[in-house]
């Protein structure tokens, strides 16, 4: 059976938080197509339940333990050792809060225009599939769930999208595709070497696999390298990225969205999992390979960015730099590193759906994405400007906004342990600001010409799907401790798993000198002027 | 008193918050008085904090308040953490109440623009983060008040954002400065991994400890605080987007690019003093990076025409003169002169803002004269102003920038040579100071002989052609013009800028040890005292100062006054054009490095792109010739390929069971 049982008695949100979206789905595609707006509602109920209950989840969560909580561990398919095993930690945590807020916005804020029931169905299979990557812990249902949201966001792309959709959502889906197989062969070799090297039964328990570390080094590193190319392409990765500037262009808004918010997360969230913890020796082994394509994508990306002509693509594209931080961050394969890159999921989940929402509305109004067509929006629209900019400038990394403590810690993680690679990372905050400000400049500043006069400000709607967006950007900016202390000991026991079956990292960071006392800067400052040469 | 500490950044966010709710509503003039009070309330706090550190022992003038945890990732922690010492407590000081004055400036020469609020809510929020940057007892709280003055700044220049050029302007300064910030954060790091830790405190006890940094961490360090600090403080190479920040409001160029955030680089560099006492060469870098900047941008002010161009080119040169200071290891005077700049550098912009505002908004001083028969008020401020930043005694400009030079002087050997290039760009200083002074408030009433469309002048032309205009009004100079005196909200701050920028000079007289104020209220923040020249050599310096200043200003009557020398001889091409630094750049970047992007752009496009579809196009190719079936119908093809996919899952889990 499929039904899952939680371990002990008190409440478990994980398989709800899948069911719900699943169930949702069903619902609406059951319902009258005429009833457009009944669709929506309940689309938007089903999506809001399960991401009510992924905030609730953040309650529940024991932030003290490194461990997973919550787990759900029930055979499935016995005979080959497949289990419908669920469990959340510091690091799966807030990527279930984020797919829990961005899916009911995503609804709420943008209609589809035609073929409604199907969209909201579609979308809700989505949500279900995003939950339950997220909290997969065997191998064959990570491996289901990462494949079934493929479908869902073709259907969006194939049939919402704009310009040549169906040639891209093709293009997304095969591409996509390619990376899953190599994946897949990656999947059954695990679990037949660890029965080999453990002389267990077959399982594709993830805990076990990772914990026994059964499997030789020489296959451990094939397999980490095919499962390395589905999370590249996912992530992506350099030179793997061009599924994504496409996808997200001609995606639907809210499809944008969630491929940006959500499924680009898929690819590095599987790295930190089934990369690092699955193969700690193979990750430390690949490190300088993922950290160079990381940078490169950092500063490739942002280059590329400043000459798209399309508002939608720089967007795009600035998704390819930003996810570079998050490969930097991971492959720094220390607790700065590995903090600051799941700090950056976050981040970059808010900040990038937020612009996506953004240019998507200057696309109803204006039915066109050209920068050079867009010009003086702020004098039409100072509050749309304005709200613009402050997403902006957390996509920048301004510190005091979530961009930059998520940003901050993977540079200084990368610095620690892979220096050069950090140093030359750090260009990438000059090459943001450049093809931001720039597409800006040209967008928003500048005369108000003819066609861009009757530009409409931000609605009340618009920014009421806005509001928690922006919050959570000034929020996290300002006060990121509760996130933080939250990853914290899934980070640090992930570093120690790497540690221990990788061998020593370098030595570690001095302890400040003097904490201790308060009035050492006076007197020490004039007793040293003797030997201050 | 340390519990309070949270007031004076509170309050300017306080007003930031009210303005972006209220803004609107309270409008004009009332938005302005808020955002007024909010930084004379802040000046009041440190003023409190000032009065309470006085009463303490000397060596434990210090209060520190952690309001939360900020950043905690493992053995990185950093609080949102505020440290009043002497040094920090010496710049709030300065930065409220000329911020406060320039505040009260604003309310009158802003008077009726449309977004008169928004102003004002962006000046607050400047305060905020200039007072973050000054304040922060970590590295990291400074980076956040550093890029918030950046961004602040960003804002302001790009206030009148219809104007391309107004918004390239201010998109320029936000790219350079970042520049500037790559160094800060990888000196950021650095620092952790040698110190482990960011906080000011660990740093200090670090390089008083057994074991201090020293070496080539120590000078790496140095200089990638100095690539921060060039981006911050307009230093050579940076230095170009603060002429092009003139075209913000003339508020802004006096508070943002004047008195506070271009001297913020030089505050981190004093406030990590101790590090620098530690390096070794990375200090002459310093010194020297500062003698050329000095320098190259007094040759570049002799030249401009714009009246805001002249002190943009002015600050920078000032600026230089701050480096040379902290380069020779003179921090107390970079201090001294940075407050008393702060005076007459604030006091001179908010003049040329008086004349601008009263002159039709035409900036060319080429169409002045004889100003101070119309504007009585602001000749007579704009004279103290002069006769300060170009370092006649007693005004406040004489004794700090005369401290900075001796200073050099002392240190002898190579040190000579940096110590006659202040010389040479003091000289300059007077020189272009005279003539600015000359052009705009004596001689005759030149807008009198424009022809009646306003700007017909041929040589005007060239400088309309790249200057900034403070408004993006069209000039409306025409001979009948009449100019008039501002009103009071607008004189009062010159006044007191005036009285400051005169009796500046007090807080760190040169004569005795009693009558160096500044000097032992800033002694427990330095690792090092600093021997000045004493006796004879310092009466010896002070004179060849003097003269050299009274030689500057007799050159500039001589040439504008007397007309002795053809003005042309001295305002030569070279320096009109900025010697092509900025020109290059532009030249650089519109040219190779736009076509450099263009390739990567082309290169993703035809190549990786081309890669990936070129390998579809096979596939899909040979798949035609298979299957002949194509429906052309999304549903169907896209359902074909689910199914599909669910069949390769499918054969993989029954080939591995059984």
């Amino acid at each position: 059976m499929l039904a899952a049982e939680a371990v002990g008695t008190a409440f478990n949100p994980l398989p709800w938080m899948i069911f719900v979206p699943a169930v949702g789905a069903l619902c609406v595609a059951l319902l009258p197509k005429a009833r457009v707006d009944l669709a929506k509602l309940v689309a938007f109920v089903a999506a809001a339940c399960s991401g009510a209950l992924s905030i609730h989840l953040l309650n529940l969560f024991d932030r003290g333990d490194g461990g997973f909580q919550y787990v759900v561990n029930n055979l499935w398919i016995p005979s080959w050792g497949i289990g419908w095993r669920l469990g959340v930690d510091g690091i799966s945590l807030f990527l279930l809060v984020l797919s829990g807020v961005l899916f009911p916005i995503a609804i709420a804020a943008v209609n589809p225009g035609h073929d409604d029931k199907s969209y909201y169905a579609w979308l809700l299979v989505l949500m279900a599939g995003c939950m339950g990557v997220f909290v997969a812990l065997d191998l064959v249902l990570f491996f289901a769930f990462f494949e079934i949201v493929l479908v869902p966001m073709y259907f969006l792309i194939g049939m919402w999208g704009h310009g040549d959709r169906i040639h891209v959502a093709t293009k997304f889906f095969l591409y996509t595709m390619f990376g899953s197989a190599f994946m897949l062969v990656g999947i059954v070799a695990t679990a037949f070497l660890h029965r080999q090297g453990s002389g267990g039964p077959l399982t594709f328990n993830l805990v076990t696999i990772a914990t026994d570390q059964s499997i030789g080094t020489a296959a451990a590193r094939w397999i980490f390298l095919s499962m390395a190319l589905a999370f590249a392409v996912k992530t992506p990765l350099f030179p793997l990225h061009t599924w994504l500037p496409d996808a997200h262009t001609e995606a639907p808004t809210a499809g944008s969205v969630i491929l940006a918010g959500v499924l680009l997360k898929l690819g590095t969230y599987g790295f930190v999992r089934f990369g690092l913890y699955l193969f700690p020796e193979a990750a430390r082994f690949f490190a300088p390979l993922l950290l160079t394509l990381g940078v490169v994508g950092i500063v490739y990306g942002a280059i590329v960015a400043a000459m798209q002509k399309d508002l939608k693509r720089v967007v795009a594209y600035s998704s390819v730099a930003h996810l570079g931080f998050i490969i930097l961050g991971i492959f720094a394969l220390n607790v700065q590193g590995i903090e600051g890159a799941v700090l950056q999921m976050v981040n970059h989940g808010i900040s990038t759906p937020a612009l996506f929402l953004l240019v998507g509305w200057i696309y109803e109004r204006r039915h066109t994405r050209e920068i050079a067509e867009l010009s003086g929006l702020q004098a039409a629209a100072p509050i749309f400007a304005g709200v613009f900019m402050v997403v902006m400038l957390s996509s920048i990394g301004l510190p005091g906004l979530n961009g930059f403590v998520g940003e901050f810690l993977t540079l200084l993680g990368a610095f620690k342990d892979a220096r050069w690679w950090g140093v030359v990372a750090a260009s990438g905050v000059i090459l943001a600001a450049l093809y931001l400000l720039w597409a800006y400049q040209r967008v928003f500043h500048g005369p108000l010409t003819e066609p861009n006069r009757g530009f409409r400000e931000m609605s009340w709607s618009e920014g009421v799907a806005m509001a928690p967006l922006v919050a959570l950007i000034v929020f996290l900016g300002v006060y990121p401790k509760p996130v933080l202390e939250r990853i914290e000991p899934a980070a640090k026991a992930l570093v120690a798993h790497v540690v221990e079956h990788s061998g020593a990292m370098r030595p570690d960071i001095p302890a400040p000198a003097a904490a201790s006392e308060e009035g050492a800067v006076g007197t020490d400052g004039s007793g040293v002027v003797g030997g201050g040469g | 008193m340390s519990d309070l500490l949270w007031l004076i950044p509170a309050l300017p966010l306080a007003g930031f918050l009210t303005l972006v709710v209220l803004g609107r509503r309270l409008g004009d003039p009332i938005a302005g008085w808020l955002a007024t009070s909010t930084v004379g309330g802040s000046f009041l706090v440190t003023a409190a904090v000032f009065v309470d550190l006085l009463s303490k022992d000397h060596e434990s003038r210090r209060l520190t308040q952690t309001l939360f945890t900020w950043v905690p990732a493992g053995n990185f922690e950093v609080g949102m953490g505020f440290l009043a010492d002497p040094l920090s407590v010496t710049m709030c000081l300065f930065i409220c109440g000329v911020g406060a004055l320039i505040h009260l400036y604003a309310i009158g020469y802003m008077r009726g623009d449309e977004n008169f609020s928004k102003f004002f809510l962006y000046l607050n929020l400047f305060v905020l983060s200039m007072l973050m940057l000054v304040l922060g007892d970590n590295l990291l709280v400074t980076f956040l008040g550093w890029e918030g003055v950046g961004a602040c700044s960003y804002f302001l220049i790009s206030f009148w954002h219809t104007d391309e050029s107004n918004a390239s302007a201010g998109k320029k300064a936000f790219v350079t400065n970042r520049i500037g910030d790559w160094g800060y954060m990888v000196a950021m790091f650095l620092t952790w991994t040698v110190v482990g830790s960011v906080n000011y405190s660990d740093i200090v006890a670090t390089q008083a400890g057994a074991s201090p940094i020293v070496g080539v961490t120590a000078n790496m360090l140095v200089v990638l605080f100095l690539v921060a600090a060039t981006g911050k403080s307009a230093q050579l190479p940076l230095f170009v987007w603060l002429p092009d920040a003139m075209a913000g409001p003339t508020p802004v160029s006096a508070l943002i690019h004047a008195a506070t955030m271009v001297t913020s680089g030089v505050y981190l560099l004093v406030r990590l003093n101790p590090l620098l006492e530690s390096a070794t060469w990375a200090n002459d870098v310093i010194a020297w990076v500062g003698g050329a900047t000095a320098l190259v941008a007094a040759t570049i002010a002799v030249s401009q025409n714009d009246i805001k161009k002249v002190l943009a080119y002015s600050t920078v040169s000032q600026l230089g003169f701050l480096f040379i200071a902290v380069g020779t290891g003179n921090h107390v005077a970079a201090i001294f002169h940075m407050v008393t700049h702060a005076f007459f550098k604030a006091l001179l912009f908010l003049g040329s803002g008086s004349v601008i505002a009263n002159m039709a908004h035409d900036q060319d001083m080429r169409h002045y004269g004889n100003l101070r028969r119309y504007m009585p008020i602001t000749a007579a401020t704009f004279i103290v102003g002069w006769l300060a930043i170009a370092g006649v005694p007693p005004f406040s400009g004489f004794w700090s920038k005369d401290e900075i030079l001796s200073g050099a002087f002392a240190r002898g050997g190579a040190f000579y040579g940096l110590w006659v290039v202040g010389l040479v760009a003091a000289l300059l200083t007077a020189f272009y100071m005279t003539r600015q002074v000359v052009m705009t408030f004596f001689g005759e009433e030149k807008w009198r002989s424009l022809d009646a469309g306003g700007d017909a002048h041929e040589d005007a032309e060239a400088a309309h052609h790249d200057d900034a205009h403070d408004d993006h009004a069209h000039h409306g100079l025409t001979p009948g013009f009449e100019p008039t005196e501002s009103p009071w909200i607008m004189t009062v701050p010159l006044v007191a800028l005036a009285a400051l920028a005169l009796v500046g000079g007090v807080m760190n007289l040169p004569f005795t040890s009693g009558t160096k104020f500044l000097e032992h209220w800033l002694e427990p923040v330095l690792a090092a005292e600093f021997h000045h020249p004493h006796g004879a050599t310092l009466w010896a310096l002070v004179v060849i100062a003097i003269a050299v200043a009274v030689v500057g200003i007799l050159a500039g009557l001589g040439v504008y006054v007397r007309r002795r020398v053809e003005p042309d001889v001295v305002e030569k091409d070279v320096f009109a054009h900025a010697w092509y630094i900025d020109e290059s750049y532009a030249r650089f970047a519109g040219g190779p490095g736009r076509k450099a992007f263009d390739a990567m752009a082309w290169f993703d496009r035809n190549v990786i792109d081309g890669a990936v579809n070129g390998a579809g196009w096979l596939a899909s190719r040979s798949g035609d010739a298979i299957r002949r079936l194509q429906s052309g119908q999304v549903r169907g093809y896209a359902l074909g390929m689910a199914v599909g996919a669910a069949l390769v899952l499918g054969y993989f889990v029954t080939r591995m069971g059984f």
